[in-house]
């Protein structure tokens, strides 16, 4: 693994996408018209100020799911990993690239979504709202490296697309946002500890309650860094430089 | 056949055999690839020249026998910087320009700045691509994607190229065209390897190994193949070689 590996491949990631507008434009807008579409769902009700912390983790971490877990199926599936492989870039350099350049884009993502609910829907939070950003990234990024890990289980791009609510329905019932999740019953609450996005929703609903940067948030976010390291890692098992 | 360990060899193989699933891909396949010659390997489809070569390359999974590539065991990863290698279908990103594609491998084989602009350019001009450099691979024809897909294959002056068909579809002139470079690549002391199956192609490698379900049916030049049959081009002789394979399996 190369530092210098690992940017060119970040930055080739991200000229691909550039060329494709159309997916950018989806990968920013979407996520604006739910929030927007939700705040209008529940107007005049304290519902939207309540949920809408959360929405904005949950989104971006369905798309970047979506799209990173098509982009590297086709990675694996069009040759182009396969001559990867002969070259002398690293494994790690290949998911660290896509990981880094996916990450940048929900960056940008989490800035204008947080931007729009705020300031055009009227999200009203407690903590504050640099502290959303971070909340939101960090949960696309896990999208990020999950839809990396996932390309492994899929053979096409149907079956790539099908990961997700395979992968994101679960975890969305458990997460507390249906149900909170101390009222879950026994067995499912212990199963939600286990779930990435019970910690996002977590950590969302912290900074909707809490003044400033509440410690909590912290810690929610490292347990989500966590699996993000994990699912880097196991993804990086799943790419075979030898292949039947 | 040939004697153990010439100086001058850049593949060795020694009794090599890949099984995928039920089917044995490649049986007891031996021989060496000189270095600093144009090796052809030929075949019909099926007969397991892409599995040889990933073998050689150091991907194909499940391979046992020796497969020893530059003195080293095949997929060891200093090999990587010095082995490239061109598969069948073209693997490059169709959603970048044909620029930005050859920068990135350029990346990956170690160059940068100017070494990098330059190896960039003179693998373009080798494949005949060099006014299409901005150009979006998705927008190119099939045969100038693989013209780009070999000359990701030249960037960083690797000492083995392995080809697989690395001319299908390509028009007449520039096939002449590139085998030329890989004659003129093998003079610079470059061992090229590349599978075919167009006769007059075969012609013009320095040797060439004949595979036939996953087994070497004759290996040497081609005159001397054409000596040893008696026959009047390569297309004969290899009929011939394979009847008499037939025979002696029948007789067997």
């Amino acid at each position: 693994m190369t530092a210098v590996r690992t940017a060119a491949t970040a930055s080739r990631v991200l000229r691909q996408v550039r060329h494709d507008p159309r997916t950018i434009a989806l990968l920013l807008v979407v996520p604006c018209v739910l929030v927007g579409l939700m705040a209008w769902v529940f107007v005049d009700t304290p519902t939207f100020d309540r949920l809408g912390a959360s929405i904005l983790g949950l989104f971006p971490f369905v798309v970047m799911f979506i799209v990173t877990s098509v982009v590297m199926l086709r990675e694996r599936q069009g040759g182009t990993l396969e001559r990867l492989m002969t070259t002398p870039v690293g494994r790690a350099d290949v998911l660290l690239g896509y990981t880094l350049a996916f990450g940048a884009l929900a960056v940008v993502q989490a800035l204008v979504a947080v931007t729009f609910a705020v300031w055009v829907a009227g999200l009203d939070v407690a903590g504050d709202l640099w502290v959303l950003v971070v909340v939101a990234v960090a949960v696309a990024v896990l999208g990020v490296t999950l839809g990396l890990l996932g390309s492994a289980f899929a053979a096409t791009e149907l079956q790539a697309v099908q990961l997700m609510p395979a992968v994101v329905l679960p975890q969305f019932f458990l997460c507390g946002l249906l149900v909170p999740r101390d009222d879950l019953p026994r067995g499912l609450r212990e199963l939600s500890d286990l779930l990435p996005l019970s910690y996002a929703v977590d950590a969302m609903r912290t900074v909707t309650v809490e003044a400033g940067a509440p410690s909590s948030v912290w810690v929610d976010v490292a347990v989500l860094a966590g699996f993000i390291v994990g699912a880097v890692v196991l993804a990086s098992l799943t790419l075979r430089r030898r292949t039947p | 056949m040939m004697k153990m360990e010439e100086p001058r060899v850049a593949v060795r193989l020694d009794e090599v055999r890949v099984v995928r699933g039920p089917r044995v891909v490649l049986d007891a396949v031996g021989g060496v690839v000189r270095a600093g010659a144009v090796t052809g390997l030929l075949g019909p489809s099926g007969s397991g020249k892409t599995t040889l070569l990933r073998a050689i390359v150091g991907v194909q999974a499940r391979v046992t026998g020796t497969v020893e590539v530059l003195g080293r065991v095949a997929g060891t990863p200093s090999l990587r910087r010095e082995v490239s290698y061109v598969t069948q279908t073209a693997s490059v990103y169709r959603d970048l320009t044909v620029g930005q594609n050859l920068r990135y491998f350029a990346a990956l084989a170690g160059l940068r700045g100017s070494a990098a602009a330059e190896a960039v350019e003179r693998a373009l001009r080798t494949v005949g691509l060099a006014d299409r450099g901005r150009d979006l691979v998705a927008r190119l024809s099939g045969g100038q994607v693989s013209r780009v897909s070999l000359a990701a294959a030249l960037l960083g002056e690797p000492r083995l190229l392995v080809l697989d068909e690395p001319t299908v579809g390509l028009d007449p002139v520039l096939r002449d065209d590139l085998w030329r470079t890989f004659a003129e690549l093998a003079r610079t002391g470059v061992t090229l390897l590349v599978s075919t199956h167009v006769m007059d192609e075969a012609a013009r490698c320095d040797d060439l190994v004949l595979l036939r379900e996953g087994r070497v049916l004759a290996t040497g030049a081609p005159r001397e193949l054409l000596r040893r049959t008696g026959a009047g081009d390569l297309d004969a002789a290899f009929l011939h070689l394979i009847r008499e394979a037939g025979l002696a399996g029948a007789a067997a």
